[in-house]
């Protein structure tokens, strides 16, 4: 096969795999912090894109130009969540805490099933076919977009936890709890705005995964399946590492569908897996217990 | 003078007449059950990937019950269930409706659902009428209750061939090269395996250069059409569904990939949901698939039920078989007299209808319990409707080949 057809799934490859990245991100801040493992991830996606898709069906707003209202939406039910009931049960074994986001995640596709119907749904847009030209390489205008959005949203939050009080002030939170309520940090609201920030990032992959992907009510299990290979092989809390991860599984599942057979790519995101839970389980850039 | 004990006394006289009524009463309780309604379980995927399809063959069997109601037919109660296009839930949902009363079912459009609801009905005693699915196992099973009414992947291939062949002669334009993209679900594999076995026999003059399967619930499939550019072959033939039909071609277009045609083997480019995302991009798809003939006075009787109670829906293949399956319970109920399942299970084997809607000589069905007498036209997408362009003598349009590039379709 010519050397374009490789170069240009690597590119494409690596714009996947940042909106991978930037899905699973909202998982690892959740865990990085707040310590819980959100098993409503790929649900709240999915209510992401299908908030996405009402606004360009009602507005004609371009998902990507929704994305603030989108994240605002996410952010108050992420926020309600944690403070409303998660917090509640922030002391209860993992397994309980376990069936209580399985239960939410249950109501939210029973929700979209009742509202929005079995049948799958997308957005015409006027440039959803076009494609940019650049010598050999021939790039998909959409998942150009896609992955510029992805950076960008990943960009503010790291510049967030980094430059701002309050970022400072939740990352306290999520490397010493006791430190934290010692030096008088309102703990409980700082883990509501932690799960918030994650829910915006959630989002704001929605937003943009809709460009790619038809949206239905049982999309939700293969996100939150794909989010956990992401956070698992970058390291549970390691921003850096989500994207990186998120790269990693775009890229390798695209060599390894021109390389072997097409329908056996996703076996490779589970091999990689397997292979960093087998010999770097903290992750790749996860650091060690 | 001494009394004599008669043979027969009131009380074995009033049971044994009880008796005889009883008995005779059995036959005449399936008689007079025909003058009810006859409960059809009609099974689809209503829900999860095929979920449109599957809607699809469901107004295809409600378009059929005023047609049947006008030709006479007993009347049909339709019970609708869900296989969410999983085989596991296909098994579920025919029990449950053979435990509802249903006599008689119908479905499942997938052949991996249709295999799980063959073994119900066969385990159960209820026949089942296969509208759509080609796997070729399903009737080799030597079941007594299950018959076809939709070509077996051989035939459908074979078919597929024909009609190309005819594609050329007619256009004067032949490919060297071809390239098959194929699901890999139960269908795709089947069609796949026909493929191969097939191909050396049939003298096309294009060499087929790869075979690449994909996961038809996929979420990107642009490796595969990435794969199938770098081949150079003119002409793409696809084995798909509905949602991954679209996600192809989609990214045909991103990836700037013009072959002379695509050739559908299977379902997905003729469907309504398709022709309505893509628009223009969707036209000059030819689908080579068993349909109905427009010129069959029932096929027109079908076409006019359906636009009636289902404005702008499609009809395509998914209705007209679902719509025979219908005239192929109603005919057996009629003729068995009974709703009992051996009778109709005797009934449907003797199925002799000259006046069906689908090309084809007719249907009647074989030992195995599948009908042989199918055609395969090629249909081609104009404009949001799809026509049927080969066999010459059965066309409605002119067949368009080489197809426009994506630019001048838009």
């Amino acid at each position: 096969m010519p050397i374009e057809v490789y170069l240009n799934q690597i590119v494409s490859g690596v714009l996947t795999g940042l909106i991978y990245g930037l899905s699973a991100l909202g998982l690892s801040v959740i865990f990085g912090v707040c310590k819980i493992v959100n098993f409503a991830h790929g649900e709240m996606m999915v209510i992401a894109m299908y908030l996405a898709l009402l606004a360009f069906q009602y507005f004609g707003l371009d998902p990507l130009l929704s994305i603030p209202l989108v994240c605002g939406a996410l952010f108050a039910f992420g926020y309600a969540l944690q403070a409303g009931l998660i917090n509640r049960l922030i002391d209860v074994p993992d397994h309980m805490q376990f069936i209580l986001l399985a239960a939410i995640a249950i109501a939210m596709v029973s929700g979209c099933l009742m509202i929005f119907g079995p049948n799958a749904q997308n957005v015409q847009l006027d440039y959803a076919y076009d494609s940019y030209e650049i010598g050999p390489l021939l790039l998909d205008k959409v998942r150009v977009f896609a992955g510029i959005a992805a950076i960008s949203v990943a960009g503010l939050l790291a510049a967030f936890f980094r430059w701002t009080w309050i970022g400072k002030a939740i990352r306290a939170c999520g490397d010493n709890i006791v430190g934290a309520q010692v030096t008088g940090l309102n703990v409980k609201h700082l883990f509501a705005l932690a799960f918030g920030l994650g829910s915006v990032c959630i989002g704001a992959a929605g937003c943009i995964l809709l460009l790619l992907v038809d949206v239905q009510p049982f999309l939700a299990v293969e996100y939150t399946l794909l989010a956990f290979v992401v956070v698992i092989v970058g390291g549970l809390g390691s921003l850096t590492g989500a994207l990186l991860a998120g790269v990693l599984i775009g890229v390798s599942e695209a060599l390894a569908g021109l390389f072997i057979q097409p329908s056996l790519k996703s076996m490779f995101s589970f091999g990689l897996l397997i292979l960093v839970l087998l010999f770097r389980p903290q992750g790749l850039v996860g650091k060690r217990a | 003078m001494p009394k004599t004990r008669l043979p027969v006394t009131r009380r074995t006289f009033i049971g044994g007449a009880s008796a005889t009524a009883l008995a005779g009463l059995t036959p005449l309780r399936h008689a007079l059950a025909q003058g009810a309604p006859l409960k059809v379980g009609v099974i689809h995927p209503s829900s999860g990937y095929l979920a449109q399809i599957g809607q699809a063959c469901n107004r295809g069997a409600q378009a059929a019950l005023p047609v049947l109601k006008d030709m006479g037919y007993p009347g049909l109660e339709i019970m609708l269930g869900d296989t969410e296009s999983n085989p596991d839930v296909a098994r579920a949902a025919g029990e449950r409706l053979i435990n509802a009363g249903a006599q008689l079912l119908i479905g499942a459009f997938d052949s991996g659902q249709t295999t799980t609801l063959a073994q119900v009905a066969e385990q159960r005693g209820i026949p089942l009428v296969i509208n759509i699915a080609a796997a070729p196992p399903i009737t080799e099973q030597g079941y007594k209750f299950v018959f076809r009414n939709f070509p077996r992947a051989p035939e459908i291939v074979t078919g597929a061939f024909d009609v190309q062949k005819q594609l050329f002669n007619a256009t004067g334009k032949t490919p060297s090269k071809c390239v098959v993209l194929h699901a890999n679900d139960t269908f795709g594999t089947a069609m796949r395996g026909a493929f191969g076995a097939l191909f050396p026999r049939q003298n096309m003059p294009y060499q087929i250069v790869d075979y690449i399967a994909y996961d038809p619930q996929a979420r990107d499939l642009s490796v595969e059409v990435a794969k199938a550019k770098a081949t150079g072959a003119e002409l793409l033939m696809t084995v798909s569904r509905l949602n991954d039909a679209i996600l192809l071609t989609r990214e045909m277009v991103k990836q700037r990939w013009e072959p002379w045609g695509i050739v559908a083997a299977g379902p997905g480019y003729y469907e309504g949901a398709y022709m309505k995302t893509l628009g223009k991009l969707g036209n000059y798809v030819l689908s080579a698939v068993p349909w109905y003939d427009p010129r069959k006075p029932l096929a027109q009787k079908m076409i006019e039920a359906h636009q009636k109670m289902f404005p702008g829906a499609a009809i395509d293949t998914n209705t007209v078989f679902t719509f025979e399956a219908m005239l192929i319970a109603a005919d057996a109920y009629k003729r068995a007299g009974s709703a009992a399942p051996q009778a109709l299970a005797t009934a449907i084997r003797a199925t002799d209808i000259k006046d069906n809607a689908a090309l084809s000589d007719g249907i009647k069905f074989d030992e195995k319990g599948q009908n042989n007498g199918l055609k395969i036209a090629a249909i081609q997408n104009f404009d949001g409707e799809a026509k049927v362009v080969l066999p010459l003598s059965s066309a409605e349009r002119n067949v368009v080949f080489p197809a426009p590039g994506w630019q001048q379709r838009r």
